[in-house]
């Protein structure tokens, strides 16, 4: 029991920090341009796809990730540059629906492209077997390995944005597009290189655990709404409240699927205590959700609601 | 009488919606009919998200989910009338029914109540985060719909024969038609006079200067809870006709896709107008239809129609066909 928790702790961090990958471009989007985008999640699906055919074409894994986030930035960069520099002048409800219209057509492309019956992804020789970690217990050696490549993308990251010259831009960008803009940064150009550095990171998370689990049209959506939960709740705009809100988000939603059944075994009969367990851990990440906003309506790290 | 251009064409729409079954009927065509009922049914559903969304100026993405309880609302009464089940034996005993009209009550009731918890937590927020929010709750819903076993979970209910209502036979395509073409001019008319009235003008305000809303007296805040719930709660009417339609309610009624569509039918249509979802129902259903006839993949044209009417024709169909809206 102890060592079963210990795995589904570290499976928890693991998907958090694959939704750190996908929440940091979301809320960088929006905290430079002021744009919500749907089809973020779309980019994440290409970026799996792109490695899955790459991988099954070369027989190499890591062309596939080369290829994956080549793929997800070069479609987020002409995306950018046709459809949504016209959007980012417009209201919210033009970009939730000229989003909403790029999942269908990315969507239905893919579908059209590779059929509808999910391709897979097989781990790289190397990283196949398991370790044993502290704790006495087995675990996926390729799952590890995600979770180390993860933080070391988010690190960088995070360097990135603290420390380089392209850093302090999109920093400034978030606080005073005008001004930038007045002080010859080329905007245009500024714009298209953060949301292609979002789909790029969205693209690697989808080669990530499209190897962990299958690659399919639509594997995108439902990770799109949980890093939409992880900058709710960490602050849009906010890199760093993204990580808090990720990690909290992969915790709790791993942790309550393998809770909440066995804590309501303890007074309910199994079947019962299965279905209200797993059934209140499907919704548990909405319920810290709401109460995040409850106490903060602007998130953790949110500056303006 | 002089009529304006708006009004001459929402004549239009409704009598072809009156007059495109009765052709199919005289020509022996059900399936059309049941297009049509689709039709009355989703511009239903954009009716109620176009009180917020149109008139409110509030971007609820989670309106499927209003949408789904509706549906589940005829879903779980009928199959515990059917299954001869009651639905609660304690305090008192509850048996299910196959009464149209009190499914919608139970479907008006639950809605609201829903809304109300849903609304008096997104609406302490604004913009982005309300879109985001709205959509989490309605997720939320979901997939507990999803993993709750009790009434079908992933799979879905089925309702072996169409729930009734008094004096009309339910299953006939054409009485079906009528009843659902009733409830949505109903919705539109309920609408109408709700935005002229004193409560319709202070929501209106709110949407565009609520600053000075609050500075008259006026708390935007409850006018949009309001709101909120009264717009649930047509569109979860929606959902019970829904149900009965297709017979079957599953949780893909609360998909984020079916809230996305909703909210698509009010803006192909014409955001804050009366029957702009009607319009933009219409539209999206014959799209479907046409095709979804030719190439499997109709999504795809449809994507890119929906992106040229965002970027290049703003106040969707009715829009353009009638010009900038008018002030109420």
């Amino acid at each position: 029991m102890f060592t079963l928790f210990l795995e589904q702790l570290l499976n928890g961090l693991q998907s958090g920090v694959m939704l750190f990958l996908m929440a940091s471009g979301l809320t960088l989007v929006f905290g430079v341009m002021g744009l919500i985008n749907l089809a973020h999640g779309s980019l994440y699906m290409v970026g799996a796809f792109a490695c899955a055919a790459v991988a099954a074409w070369t027989g190499s894994f890591w062309l596939g990730l080369m290829a994956s986030l080549m793929a997800a930035a070069i479609a987020g960069a002409l995306v950018e540059i046709l459809i949504i520099r016209r959007l980012y002048n417009r209201d919210h409800l033009d970009q939730v629906l000229a989003t909403f219209a790029l999942i269908l057509i990315f969507s239905e492309g893919t579908r059209w492209i590779f059929g509808s019956f999910p391709l897979f992804l097989s781990v790289p020789e190397f990283l196949t077997g398991t370790v044993v970690m502290p704790g006495d217990f087995q675990y996926p050696l390729f799952r590890l390995a995600i979770i180390i490549a993860g933080f070391a993308v988010a690190a960088g990251l995070f360097l990135l944005i603290g420390k380089t010259r392209l850093g302090i831009r999109i920093r400034a960008g978030e606080a005073d597009r005008g001004m930038i803009a007045a002080l010859g940064v080329d905007i245009d150009r500024l714009y298209t290189i953060v949301f292609a550095l979002g789909a790029a990171l969205a693209g690697l998370a989808g080669a990530f655990v499209g190897t962990t689990q299958s690659v399919q049209v639509g594997m995108g959506e439902p990770v799109l709404i949980l890093a939409f939960v992880v900058i709710v709740i960490g602050g849009i705009g906010s890199i760093k409240g993204a990580l808090i809100g990720s990690l909290l988000v992969g915790f709790t939603d791993t942790m309550g699927r393998f809770l909440l059944p066995h804590a309501f075994a303890t007074f309910l009969d199994p079947a019962s205590a299965t279905a209200i367990g797993s059934a209140l851990a499907s919704m548990l990440i909405y319920i810290v959700m709401a109460l995040v906003l409850f106490l903060r309506p602007s998130g953790l790290f949110g500056t303006e609601a | 009488m002089t009529m304006n251009r708006e009004t001459f064409i929402n004549c239009i729409l409704g009598l072809a919606l009156v007059i495109v079954p009765l052709i199919a009927l005289g020509m022996d065509e059900p399936f059309i009919i049941t297009l049509a009922t689709k039709v009355a049914i989703f511009a239903m559903a954009g009716v109620g998200l176009n009180l917020v969304l149109g008139y409110g100026g509030l971007v609820s993405f989670g309106h499927a989910a209003f949408f789904g309880i509706g549906g589940y609302a005829a879903g779980i009464l009928a199959s515990h009338a059917l299954n001869y089940e009651p639905i609660m034996t304690w305090p008192f005993e509850i048996e299910g029914t196959t009464q149209m009209i009190i499914i919608w009550i139970v479907a008006l009731l639950a809605s609201a109540i829903i809304a109300l918890a849903i609304g008096a937590i997104t609406l302490r927020t604004s913009g982005v985060y309300f879109i985001m929010i709205t959509l989490a709750f309605a997720q939320m819903i979901y997939y507990f719909a999803i993993s709750w076993p009790a009434y079908g979970g992933e799979d879905g209910l089925s309702i072996y024969v169409r729930n009734g209502f008094p004096g009309l036979n339910t299953l006939d395509p054409i009485s079906y038609f009528a009843l659902c073409a009733v409830m949505l001019g109903l919705a539109i008319a309920f609408s109408a006079v709700l935005i002229r009235s004193r409560f319709g003008l202070a929501l209106q305000g709110a949407r565009q200067n609520s600053q000075r809303m609050t500075a008259v007296g006026i708390a935007p805040f409850r006018i949009r809870l309001v709101a909120f719930v009264i717009s649930a709660m047509i569109t979860a009417l929606a959902g019970a006709l829904y149900a009965d339609l297709n017979r079957f309610v599953s949780p893909s009624m609360m998909s984020w896709h079916m809230s996305g569509e909703i909210m698509v039918f009010v803006i192909l249509g014409g955001v804050g107008r009366l029957f702009g979802p009607l319009a933009g129902a219409g539209l999206y259903i014959i799209l479907e239809h046409l095709l979804g006839g030719v190439w499997e993949f109709w999504q795809l044209p449809l994507g890119v129609l929906l992106l040229i009417v965002v970027l290049f024709a703003r106040g969707g169909l009715v829009g353009v066909l009638a010009g900038e809206r008018k002030h109420v």
